[in-house]
Protein backbone atom coordinates (compact mmCIF):
# COMPACT_ATOMS: atom_id res chain seq x y z
CA UNK A 1 0.00 0.00 0.00
CA UNK A 2 1.29 3.42 -0.89
CA UNK A 3 0.93 6.29 1.51
CA UNK A 4 3.32 8.66 -0.21
CA UNK A 5 3.95 10.04 -3.67
CA UNK A 6 7.72 10.28 -3.99
CA UNK A 7 8.46 9.15 -7.52
CA UNK A 8 6.57 8.77 -10.76
CA UNK A 9 8.04 5.26 -10.82
CA UNK A 10 5.88 4.38 -7.79
CA UNK A 11 2.73 4.69 -9.88
CA UNK A 12 1.31 1.72 -11.71
CA UNK A 13 -0.63 2.35 -14.88
CA UNK A 14 -3.87 1.89 -12.92
CA UNK A 15 -2.71 4.34 -10.24
CA UNK A 16 -1.84 6.92 -12.86
CA UNK A 17 -5.14 6.48 -14.70
CA UNK A 18 -7.05 6.72 -11.40
CA UNK A 19 -5.31 10.01 -10.58
CA UNK A 20 -5.94 11.39 -14.09
CA UNK A 21 -9.59 10.30 -14.08
CA UNK A 22 -10.12 11.80 -10.62
CA UNK A 23 -8.46 15.03 -11.77
CA UNK A 24 -10.75 15.08 -14.81
CA UNK A 25 -13.80 15.08 -12.53
CA UNK A 26 -12.25 17.61 -10.17
CA UNK A 27 -11.45 19.96 -13.05
CA UNK A 28 -15.18 20.72 -13.29
CA UNK A 29 -15.08 22.18 -9.77
CA UNK A 30 -13.08 25.09 -11.16
CA UNK A 31 -16.03 26.01 -13.40
CA UNK A 32 -18.46 26.30 -10.52
CA UNK A 33 -19.33 29.47 -8.66
CA UNK A 34 -18.29 27.76 -5.40
CA UNK A 35 -14.94 26.13 -6.03
CA UNK A 36 -14.86 24.13 -2.86
CA UNK A 37 -15.50 20.61 -1.61
CA UNK A 38 -15.81 19.59 2.05
CA UNK A 39 -13.80 16.41 1.54
CA UNK A 40 -10.63 17.13 3.55
CA UNK A 41 -12.28 19.22 6.27
CA UNK A 42 -10.23 19.00 9.45
CA UNK A 43 -7.12 17.68 7.72
CA UNK A 44 -3.88 19.63 7.80
CA UNK A 45 -1.57 19.89 4.81
CA UNK A 46 1.86 21.44 5.34
CA UNK A 47 3.72 22.93 2.39
CA UNK A 48 7.33 22.46 3.45
CA UNK A 49 9.43 24.43 0.98
CA UNK A 50 13.20 24.45 1.36
CA UNK A 51 13.58 25.90 -2.12
CA UNK A 52 11.78 28.85 -3.64
CA UNK A 53 8.81 27.97 -5.79
CA UNK A 54 5.83 30.21 -6.04
CA UNK A 55 4.06 28.30 -8.80
CA UNK A 56 4.13 24.84 -7.22
CA UNK A 57 3.44 26.08 -3.71
CA UNK A 58 0.44 28.15 -4.77
CA UNK A 59 -0.84 25.24 -6.83
CA UNK A 60 -0.68 22.83 -3.89
CA UNK A 61 -2.15 25.48 -1.61
CA UNK A 62 -5.10 26.10 -3.94
CA UNK A 63 -5.65 22.35 -4.32
CA UNK A 64 -5.68 21.71 -0.57
CA UNK A 65 -7.93 24.71 0.08
CA UNK A 66 -10.45 23.67 -2.56
CA UNK A 67 -10.74 20.40 -0.67
CA UNK A 68 -11.25 22.35 2.60
CA UNK A 69 -7.99 21.21 4.21
CA UNK A 70 -6.14 23.54 6.55
CA UNK A 71 -2.92 24.67 4.90
CA UNK A 72 0.26 25.67 6.65
CA UNK A 73 2.99 27.16 4.48
CA UNK A 74 6.41 26.57 5.87
CA UNK A 75 9.23 28.27 4.05
CA UNK A 76 12.75 27.36 5.15
CA UNK A 77 13.95 30.88 4.57
CA UNK A 78 13.72 32.80 7.82
CA UNK A 79 12.71 29.69 9.77
CA UNK A 80 14.60 27.57 12.28
CA UNK A 81 16.10 25.72 9.33
CA UNK A 82 18.26 28.75 8.65
CA UNK A 83 19.35 28.51 12.29
CA UNK A 84 20.60 24.99 11.64
CA UNK A 85 17.59 22.78 12.43
CA UNK A 86 17.75 19.38 10.78
CA UNK A 87 15.12 17.83 8.52
CA UNK A 88 14.38 15.36 11.30
CA UNK A 89 13.63 18.05 13.86
CA UNK A 90 11.46 19.93 11.38
CA UNK A 91 9.58 16.70 10.69
CA UNK A 92 9.08 16.00 14.39
CA UNK A 93 7.70 19.50 14.83
CA UNK A 94 5.23 18.97 11.98
CA UNK A 95 4.26 15.60 13.43
CA UNK A 96 3.64 17.22 16.80
CA UNK A 97 1.40 19.77 15.10
CA UNK A 98 -0.66 17.00 13.55
CA UNK A 99 0.21 17.32 9.88
CA UNK A 100 -1.77 14.80 7.83
CA UNK A 101 0.28 15.44 4.72
CA UNK A 102 3.57 17.14 4.04
CA UNK A 103 4.24 18.53 0.59
CA UNK A 104 7.98 18.90 0.40
CA UNK A 105 10.22 20.76 -2.03
CA UNK A 106 13.92 20.32 -1.28
CA UNK A 107 17.15 21.16 -3.06
CA UNK A 108 18.59 17.75 -2.14
CA UNK A 109 17.57 14.78 -4.26
CA UNK A 110 16.10 12.15 -1.96
CA UNK A 111 14.92 14.43 0.87
CA UNK A 112 11.22 13.44 0.44
CA UNK A 113 12.25 9.78 0.33
CA UNK A 114 14.11 10.25 3.61
CA UNK A 115 11.12 12.00 5.16
CA UNK A 116 8.72 9.28 4.05
CA UNK A 117 10.91 6.34 5.03
CA UNK A 118 12.14 7.58 8.37
CA UNK A 119 9.08 7.11 10.52
CA UNK A 120 9.36 10.71 11.72
CA UNK A 121 5.94 11.47 10.31
CA UNK A 122 2.71 9.55 10.38
CA UNK A 123 1.16 11.49 7.51
CA UNK A 124 1.62 11.22 3.76
CA UNK A 125 4.59 12.77 2.02
CA UNK A 126 4.20 14.30 -1.43
CA UNK A 127 7.32 15.13 -3.40
CA UNK A 128 6.98 18.61 -4.89
CA UNK A 129 10.43 18.51 -6.47
CA UNK A 130 13.68 17.26 -4.96
CA UNK A 131 16.96 18.48 -6.41
CA UNK A 132 17.51 17.08 -9.88
CA UNK A 133 15.61 13.89 -9.04
CA UNK A 134 11.82 13.97 -9.48
CA UNK A 135 8.69 16.08 -9.58
CA UNK A 136 5.88 13.55 -9.93
CA UNK A 137 2.90 15.90 -9.75
CA UNK A 138 4.39 17.98 -12.57
CA UNK A 139 4.60 14.82 -14.68
CA UNK A 140 1.00 13.99 -13.80
CA UNK A 141 -0.24 17.43 -14.81
CA UNK A 142 1.72 17.21 -18.05
CA UNK A 143 0.21 13.79 -18.77
CA UNK A 144 -3.22 15.18 -17.89
CA UNK A 145 -2.73 18.05 -20.34
CA UNK A 146 -1.56 15.67 -23.10
CA UNK A 147 -4.45 13.30 -22.46
CA UNK A 148 -6.95 16.15 -22.70
CA UNK A 149 -5.47 17.52 -25.92
CA UNK A 150 -4.53 14.24 -27.62
CA UNK A 151 -6.80 11.54 -26.25
CA UNK A 152 -10.04 13.35 -25.38
CA UNK A 153 -9.32 13.11 -21.65
CA UNK A 154 -9.69 9.34 -21.51
CA UNK A 155 -7.52 6.27 -21.08
CA UNK A 156 -3.76 6.25 -21.41
CA UNK A 157 -1.31 7.69 -23.95
CA UNK A 158 -0.58 4.43 -25.74
CA UNK A 159 1.48 5.02 -28.86
CA UNK A 160 1.66 8.82 -28.54
CA UNK A 161 5.03 10.26 -29.44
CA UNK A 162 6.36 12.79 -26.96
CA UNK A 163 9.61 14.72 -27.40
CA UNK A 164 11.32 16.29 -24.38
CA UNK A 165 13.94 18.86 -25.25
CA UNK A 166 16.68 20.57 -23.31
CA UNK A 167 18.44 20.38 -19.99
CA UNK A 168 17.64 16.78 -19.03
CA UNK A 169 20.64 16.61 -16.71
CA UNK A 170 19.26 19.10 -14.22
CA UNK A 171 15.60 18.42 -14.85
CA UNK A 172 13.50 16.55 -12.34
CA UNK A 173 10.57 17.25 -14.63
CA UNK A 174 12.20 15.26 -17.43
CA UNK A 175 12.93 12.25 -15.26
CA UNK A 176 9.41 12.09 -13.80
CA UNK A 177 7.88 12.63 -17.22
CA UNK A 178 9.90 9.88 -18.89
CA UNK A 179 8.92 7.41 -16.16
CA UNK A 180 5.24 8.32 -16.13
CA UNK A 181 4.82 8.60 -19.89
CA UNK A 182 6.43 5.19 -20.34
CA UNK A 183 4.01 3.77 -17.77
CA UNK A 184 1.16 5.29 -19.77
CA UNK A 185 2.40 3.70 -22.99
CA UNK A 186 3.82 6.76 -24.76
CA UNK A 187 7.01 6.71 -26.82
CA UNK A 188 9.37 9.30 -25.39
CA UNK A 189 12.33 10.86 -27.17
CA UNK A 190 14.81 12.98 -25.24
CA UNK A 191 16.65 15.63 -27.22
CA UNK A 192 19.58 17.38 -25.57
CA UNK A 193 23.23 18.25 -26.06
CA UNK A 194 25.38 15.31 -24.85
CA UNK A 195 26.66 17.44 -21.99
CA UNK A 196 23.14 17.93 -20.61
CA UNK A 197 22.25 14.24 -20.45
CA UNK A 198 22.68 12.41 -17.15
CA UNK A 199 24.85 9.33 -16.76
CA UNK A 200 22.70 6.24 -17.12
CA UNK A 201 20.13 7.86 -19.42
CA UNK A 202 20.45 4.80 -21.66
CA UNK A 203 18.66 2.77 -18.99
CA UNK A 204 15.65 5.11 -19.06
CA UNK A 205 12.59 3.89 -20.96
CA UNK A 206 13.07 6.31 -23.87
CA UNK A 207 15.20 7.04 -26.92
CA UNK A 208 17.83 9.77 -26.98
CA UNK A 209 18.72 12.09 -29.83
CA UNK A 210 21.05 15.06 -30.24
CA UNK A 211 19.10 16.45 -33.15
CA UNK A 212 15.84 18.29 -32.60
CA UNK A 213 14.70 18.53 -36.22
CA UNK A 214 14.45 14.77 -36.76
CA UNK A 215 11.72 13.78 -34.24
CA UNK A 216 9.56 16.90 -34.66
CA UNK A 217 7.49 15.82 -37.71
CA UNK A 218 6.40 12.69 -35.84
CA UNK A 219 5.74 14.25 -32.41
CA UNK A 220 2.29 14.56 -30.86
CA UNK A 221 3.67 16.81 -28.15
CA UNK A 222 6.97 18.58 -27.69
CA UNK A 223 7.95 19.66 -24.20
CA UNK A 224 10.64 22.28 -23.80
CA UNK A 225 12.65 22.17 -20.57
CA UNK A 226 13.96 25.28 -18.92
CA UNK A 227 17.67 25.91 -19.14
CA UNK A 228 18.47 26.03 -15.45
CA UNK A 229 21.07 28.73 -15.27
CA UNK A 230 21.18 28.48 -11.47
CA UNK A 231 22.35 24.88 -11.67
CA UNK A 232 24.88 25.48 -14.45
CA UNK A 233 28.19 25.13 -12.64
CA UNK A 234 30.25 24.21 -15.70
CA UNK A 235 30.38 24.99 -19.41
CA UNK A 236 27.64 22.70 -20.71
CA UNK A 237 27.32 24.50 -24.02
CA UNK A 238 29.43 27.15 -25.75
CA UNK A 239 26.99 30.06 -25.88
CA UNK A 240 23.34 30.71 -25.19
CA UNK A 241 22.92 31.70 -28.81
CA UNK A 242 24.25 28.38 -30.03
CA UNK A 243 22.03 26.47 -27.60
CA UNK A 244 19.03 28.43 -28.74
CA UNK A 245 19.83 27.79 -32.41
CA UNK A 246 20.27 24.02 -31.96
CA UNK A 247 17.78 23.22 -29.22
CA UNK A 248 15.37 26.16 -29.08
CA UNK A 249 11.84 25.89 -30.42
CA UNK A 250 11.22 28.69 -32.89
CA UNK A 251 8.50 29.29 -35.48
CA UNK A 252 10.40 27.37 -38.16
CA UNK A 253 10.60 24.27 -35.99
CA UNK A 254 7.02 24.61 -34.77
CA UNK A 255 5.91 24.52 -38.40
CA UNK A 256 7.51 21.07 -38.70
CA UNK A 257 5.12 19.64 -36.14
CA UNK A 258 1.99 17.75 -37.22
CA UNK A 259 -1.26 19.74 -37.27
CA UNK A 260 -2.55 18.40 -33.94
CA UNK A 261 0.70 18.58 -31.99
CA UNK A 262 1.00 20.68 -28.85
CA UNK A 263 3.88 22.64 -27.34
CA UNK A 264 4.45 22.35 -23.61
CA UNK A 265 6.72 23.94 -21.05
CA UNK A 266 6.71 23.36 -17.30
CA UNK A 267 7.62 27.00 -16.66
CA UNK A 268 9.12 29.32 -15.77
CA UNK A 269 10.25 30.01 -19.35
CA UNK A 270 13.37 31.66 -20.67
CA UNK A 271 11.72 33.35 -23.63
CA UNK A 272 14.07 33.55 -26.58
CA UNK A 273 16.31 30.87 -25.13
CA UNK A 274 14.67 27.43 -25.17
CA UNK A 275 11.40 28.74 -26.60
CA UNK A 276 10.67 31.68 -28.88
CA UNK A 277 8.14 34.18 -27.56
CA UNK A 278 5.90 33.67 -30.62
CA UNK A 279 5.81 29.93 -29.96
CA UNK A 280 5.10 30.37 -26.26
CA UNK A 281 2.15 32.61 -27.10
CA UNK A 282 0.79 30.53 -29.98
CA UNK A 283 -2.46 28.59 -29.84
CA UNK A 284 -0.51 25.34 -29.77
CA UNK A 285 1.13 26.25 -26.52
CA UNK A 286 -0.49 24.69 -23.44
CA UNK A 287 1.68 26.53 -20.93
CA UNK A 288 -1.14 28.40 -19.19
CA UNK A 289 -3.41 25.35 -19.38
CA UNK A 290 -0.74 23.30 -17.59
CA UNK A 291 -0.92 25.67 -14.62
CA UNK A 292 -4.71 25.30 -14.39
CA UNK A 293 -4.46 21.53 -14.74
CA UNK A 294 -1.86 21.46 -11.97
CA UNK A 295 -4.48 22.40 -9.40
CA UNK A 296 -6.87 19.63 -10.50
CA UNK A 297 -4.14 17.01 -10.52
CA UNK A 298 -2.87 18.01 -7.08
CA UNK A 299 -6.43 17.94 -5.75
CA UNK A 300 -6.73 14.40 -7.07
CA UNK A 301 -3.44 13.35 -5.44
CA UNK A 302 -4.36 14.88 -2.07
CA UNK A 303 -7.84 13.36 -2.22
CA UNK A 304 -6.60 9.88 -3.09
CA UNK A 305 -3.91 9.97 -0.38
CA UNK A 306 -5.94 11.63 2.38
CA UNK A 307 -9.62 11.26 1.50
CA UNK A 308 -10.14 7.88 3.13
CA UNK A 309 -8.71 6.08 6.12
CA UNK A 310 -6.13 4.64 3.78
CA UNK A 311 -4.86 5.81 0.40
CA UNK A 312 -6.52 4.64 -2.78
CA UNK A 313 -3.29 4.07 -4.63
CA UNK A 314 -2.39 0.41 -5.05
CA UNK A 315 -4.08 -0.60 -1.82
CA UNK A 316 -5.61 -4.03 -1.34
CA UNK A 317 -8.82 -4.54 -3.25
CA UNK A 318 -11.99 -3.61 -1.40
CA UNK A 319 -15.23 -1.96 -2.30
CA UNK A 320 -15.12 0.28 0.78
CA UNK A 321 -18.03 1.00 3.04
CA UNK A 322 -21.41 0.41 1.58
CA UNK A 323 -23.91 1.78 3.93
CA UNK A 324 -24.12 5.42 2.97
CA UNK A 325 -24.74 4.50 -0.60
CA UNK A 326 -26.79 1.55 0.55
CA UNK B 1 -5.80 -0.92 -7.20
CA UNK B 2 -8.48 -0.21 -4.69
CA UNK B 3 -10.96 1.70 -6.65
CA UNK B 4 -11.38 1.08 -10.31
CA UNK B 5 -13.37 3.57 -12.30
CA UNK B 6 -17.02 3.19 -11.62
CA UNK B 7 -17.90 2.31 -15.10
CA UNK B 8 -20.60 -0.27 -15.59
CA UNK B 9 -19.09 -3.41 -14.21
CA UNK B 10 -16.80 -1.45 -11.86
CA UNK B 11 -17.16 -0.85 -8.16
CA UNK B 12 -20.69 0.39 -8.07
CA UNK B 13 -21.97 -2.26 -10.39
CA UNK B 14 -20.91 -4.63 -7.62
CA UNK B 15 -22.92 -2.82 -5.00
CA UNK B 16 -25.04 -3.60 -3.14
CA UNK B 17 -23.20 -6.71 -2.05
CA UNK B 18 -24.00 -9.93 -3.80
CA UNK B 19 -26.98 -11.81 -2.53
CA UNK B 20 -26.95 -15.34 -1.27
CA UNK B 21 -28.73 -17.14 -4.14
CA UNK B 22 -30.51 -19.40 -1.65
CA UNK B 23 -32.36 -16.49 -0.06
CA UNK B 24 -32.68 -14.07 -2.99
CA UNK B 25 -36.16 -13.48 -4.30
CA UNK B 26 -37.42 -11.10 -6.95
CA UNK B 27 -39.60 -8.37 -5.53
CA UNK B 28 -39.93 -6.29 -8.71
CA UNK B 29 -39.80 -7.71 -12.22
CA UNK B 30 -39.23 -5.68 -15.40
CA UNK B 31 -42.90 -4.79 -15.88
CA UNK B 32 -43.20 -3.74 -12.21
CA UNK B 33 -40.21 -1.43 -12.64
CA UNK B 34 -41.70 -0.06 -15.84
CA UNK B 35 -45.04 0.66 -14.23
CA UNK B 36 -43.42 2.21 -11.15
CA UNK B 37 -41.38 4.61 -13.31
CA UNK B 38 -44.40 5.52 -15.42
CA UNK B 39 -46.41 6.25 -12.28
CA UNK B 40 -43.58 8.34 -10.77
CA UNK B 41 -43.33 10.32 -14.03
CA UNK B 42 -47.06 11.08 -13.90
CA UNK B 43 -46.80 12.07 -10.23
CA UNK B 44 -43.95 14.45 -11.00
CA UNK B 45 -45.91 16.12 -13.80
CA UNK B 46 -48.98 16.36 -11.61
CA UNK B 47 -47.18 17.91 -8.67
CA UNK B 48 -45.06 20.24 -10.78
CA UNK B 49 -48.04 21.11 -13.02
CA UNK B 50 -46.05 20.24 -16.11
CA UNK B 51 -42.38 19.53 -16.68
CA UNK B 52 -41.20 22.99 -17.73
CA UNK B 53 -38.67 23.68 -15.00
CA UNK B 54 -37.98 20.11 -13.95
CA UNK B 55 -34.36 18.92 -13.88
CA UNK B 56 -33.68 15.25 -13.14
CA UNK B 57 -30.39 14.48 -11.40
CA UNK B 58 -29.51 10.83 -10.98
CA UNK B 59 -27.14 9.67 -8.26
CA UNK B 60 -24.54 7.32 -9.81
CA UNK B 61 -24.57 4.65 -10.81
CA UNK B 62 -28.07 3.29 -11.13
CA UNK B 63 -29.85 6.50 -10.24
CA UNK B 64 -28.49 7.98 -13.47
CA UNK B 65 -30.08 5.26 -15.60
CA UNK B 66 -33.37 5.67 -13.71
CA UNK B 67 -33.23 9.45 -14.20
CA UNK B 68 -32.75 8.95 -17.96
CA UNK B 69 -35.75 6.63 -18.11
CA UNK B 70 -37.86 9.08 -16.13
CA UNK B 71 -36.74 11.86 -18.46
CA UNK B 72 -37.97 9.91 -21.50
CA UNK B 73 -41.31 9.26 -19.84
CA UNK B 74 -41.75 12.90 -18.84
CA UNK B 75 -41.02 13.91 -22.43
CA UNK B 76 -43.66 11.54 -23.78
CA UNK B 77 -46.27 12.59 -21.19
CA UNK B 78 -45.61 16.27 -21.83
CA UNK B 79 -45.62 15.99 -25.61
CA UNK B 80 -41.94 15.99 -26.34
CA UNK B 81 -40.95 18.55 -23.73
CA UNK B 82 -37.17 18.56 -23.22
CA UNK B 83 -36.45 17.51 -19.66
CA UNK B 84 -32.78 18.03 -18.72
CA UNK B 85 -31.22 14.94 -17.15
CA UNK B 86 -27.89 14.95 -15.34
CA UNK B 87 -25.79 13.08 -12.83
CA UNK B 88 -24.71 14.14 -9.36
CA UNK B 89 -21.77 12.34 -7.77
CA UNK B 90 -21.82 12.61 -3.99
CA UNK B 91 -18.53 10.87 -3.20
CA UNK B 92 -16.73 14.01 -2.03
CA UNK B 93 -19.63 14.87 0.28
CA UNK B 94 -20.02 11.49 2.00
CA UNK B 95 -19.86 11.47 5.79
CA UNK B 96 -18.17 8.07 5.87
CA UNK B 97 -15.23 8.88 3.59
CA UNK B 98 -12.78 8.34 6.40
CA UNK B 99 -14.19 4.94 7.30
CA UNK B 100 -12.83 3.34 4.15
CA UNK B 101 -10.19 3.83 1.48
CA UNK B 102 -10.53 6.87 -0.76
CA UNK B 103 -13.05 6.04 -3.49
CA UNK B 104 -12.87 6.74 -7.17
CA UNK B 105 -15.08 9.60 -8.24
CA UNK B 106 -18.02 9.16 -10.53
CA UNK B 107 -19.29 11.56 -13.12
CA UNK B 108 -21.14 14.73 -12.24
CA UNK B 109 -22.97 16.22 -15.18
CA UNK B 110 -25.06 19.26 -14.52
CA UNK B 111 -27.29 20.15 -17.52
CA UNK B 112 -26.17 23.29 -19.33
CA UNK B 113 -29.26 25.17 -18.16
CA UNK B 114 -28.01 24.85 -14.59
CA UNK B 115 -30.24 24.25 -11.60
CA UNK B 116 -30.89 27.79 -10.38
CA UNK B 117 -34.60 28.37 -9.93
CA UNK B 118 -35.46 24.87 -11.19
CA UNK B 119 -37.32 22.01 -9.59
CA UNK B 120 -34.57 19.46 -9.08
CA UNK B 121 -35.74 15.87 -8.70
CA UNK B 122 -32.97 13.69 -7.25
CA UNK B 123 -33.26 10.11 -8.48
CA UNK B 124 -31.74 7.08 -6.77
CA UNK B 125 -32.38 3.35 -6.83
CA UNK B 126 -32.67 2.52 -3.11
CA UNK B 127 -33.43 4.82 -0.16
CA UNK B 128 -31.95 3.39 3.03
CA UNK B 129 -30.14 5.39 5.74
CA UNK B 130 -30.76 8.72 3.99
CA UNK B 131 -27.09 9.67 4.19
CA UNK B 132 -26.60 9.56 0.44
CA UNK B 133 -29.41 12.07 0.04
CA UNK B 134 -27.98 14.31 2.76
CA UNK B 135 -24.69 14.30 0.86
CA UNK B 136 -26.56 15.04 -2.37
CA UNK B 137 -28.28 18.05 -0.78
CA UNK B 138 -24.87 19.36 0.30
CA UNK B 139 -23.52 18.84 -3.19
CA UNK B 140 -26.49 20.68 -4.73
CA UNK B 141 -25.83 23.58 -2.40
CA UNK B 142 -22.41 24.09 -3.97
CA UNK B 143 -23.74 23.93 -7.52
CA UNK B 144 -26.64 26.32 -7.39
CA UNK B 145 -29.93 27.25 -5.79
CA UNK B 146 -32.87 25.19 -7.03
CA UNK B 147 -36.42 26.45 -6.49
CA UNK B 148 -37.19 23.16 -4.77
CA UNK B 149 -35.64 19.74 -4.42
CA UNK B 150 -37.64 16.52 -4.51
CA UNK B 151 -36.60 12.90 -4.23
CA UNK B 152 -37.65 9.94 -6.35
CA UNK B 153 -36.50 6.40 -5.51
CA UNK B 154 -37.29 3.03 -7.01
CA UNK B 155 -37.28 1.27 -3.62
CA UNK B 156 -37.64 2.63 -0.09
CA UNK B 157 -36.38 -0.03 2.26
CA UNK B 158 -36.67 1.92 5.53
CA UNK B 159 -34.09 2.14 8.35
CA UNK B 160 -33.60 5.89 8.02
CA UNK B 161 -30.85 7.49 10.09
CA UNK B 162 -31.74 11.05 9.09
CA UNK B 163 -35.01 12.97 8.80
CA UNK B 164 -35.33 12.42 5.06
CA UNK B 165 -38.20 10.94 3.05
CA UNK B 166 -38.89 10.43 -0.60
CA UNK B 167 -41.52 12.36 -2.57
CA UNK B 168 -41.95 9.56 -5.12
CA UNK B 169 -41.47 5.89 -4.29
CA UNK B 170 -41.65 3.00 -6.73
CA UNK B 171 -42.13 0.44 -3.99
CA UNK B 172 -42.03 0.54 -0.21
CA UNK B 173 -40.16 -2.59 0.78
CA UNK B 174 -40.09 -3.49 4.48
CA UNK B 175 -36.71 -5.11 5.15
CA UNK B 176 -34.59 -6.21 8.05
CA UNK B 177 -31.15 -4.68 8.32
CA UNK B 178 -29.44 -7.98 7.63
CA UNK B 179 -31.16 -8.09 4.28
CA UNK B 180 -29.82 -6.49 1.15
CA UNK B 181 -31.72 -4.96 -1.72
CA UNK B 182 -30.08 -5.38 -5.10
CA UNK B 183 -31.28 -3.42 -8.08
CA UNK B 184 -30.45 -4.72 -11.53
CA UNK B 185 -30.96 -2.41 -14.49
CA UNK B 186 -30.65 -3.37 -18.13
CA UNK B 187 -28.15 -0.53 -18.72
CA UNK B 188 -25.64 -2.08 -16.32
CA UNK B 189 -26.71 -5.63 -15.56
CA UNK B 190 -28.39 -6.76 -18.74
CA UNK B 191 -31.84 -7.09 -17.15
CA UNK B 192 -34.28 -5.25 -14.94
CA UNK B 193 -35.05 -6.69 -11.48
CA UNK B 194 -35.11 -5.82 -7.81
CA UNK B 195 -33.93 -8.66 -5.59
CA UNK B 196 -34.16 -9.03 -1.83
CA UNK B 197 -32.09 -11.46 0.19
CA UNK B 198 -29.29 -11.85 2.67
CA UNK B 199 -25.70 -11.13 1.81
CA UNK B 200 -23.57 -13.90 0.47
CA UNK B 201 -20.36 -14.77 2.29
CA UNK B 202 -21.03 -12.40 5.15
CA UNK B 203 -21.25 -14.48 8.34
CA UNK B 204 -22.13 -11.40 10.40
CA UNK B 205 -25.41 -11.16 8.53
CA UNK B 206 -26.44 -14.50 9.99
CA UNK B 207 -25.11 -14.16 13.52
CA UNK B 208 -26.00 -10.74 14.80
CA UNK B 209 -29.15 -10.05 12.88
CA UNK B 210 -32.53 -9.34 14.47
CA UNK B 211 -31.14 -8.28 17.84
Amino acid sequence: MKRHLISAADLTRDDAILILDTAEELAHIAERPIKKLPTLRGRTVVNLFFEDSTRTRISFEAAAKRLSADVINFSAKGSSVSKGESLKDTALTLQAMGADAVVIRHHASGAPHRLAGSGWLRGSVVNAGDGTHEHPTQALLDAFTMRRRLAGGRGDLEGRRITLVGDVLHSRVARSNVLLLATLGAEVTLVAPPTLLPIGVETWPCTVSYDLDAPLPKSDAVMMLRVQRERMNAAFFPTEREYSRRYGLDLRRMAMLPEHAIVMHPGPMNRGMEIAAEVADSTRSTIVEQVTNGVSVRMAVLYLLLGGNEPALSAPSTTGTEEIAK
Amino acid sequence: MTAPRNTPGGTSAARPKDLDPATARTVLDPSDINRALTRIAHEIVERAKGADDVVLLGIPTRGVALARRLGERLASIEDGAEVPVGALDITMYRDDLRLGPARALERTEIPAEGIDGKLVVLVDDVLYSGRTIRAALDALNDIGRPRAVQLAVLVDRGHRELPIRADYVGKNLPTSQRETVKVHLAEYDGRDAVLLGTRAADPAAHTDAEK
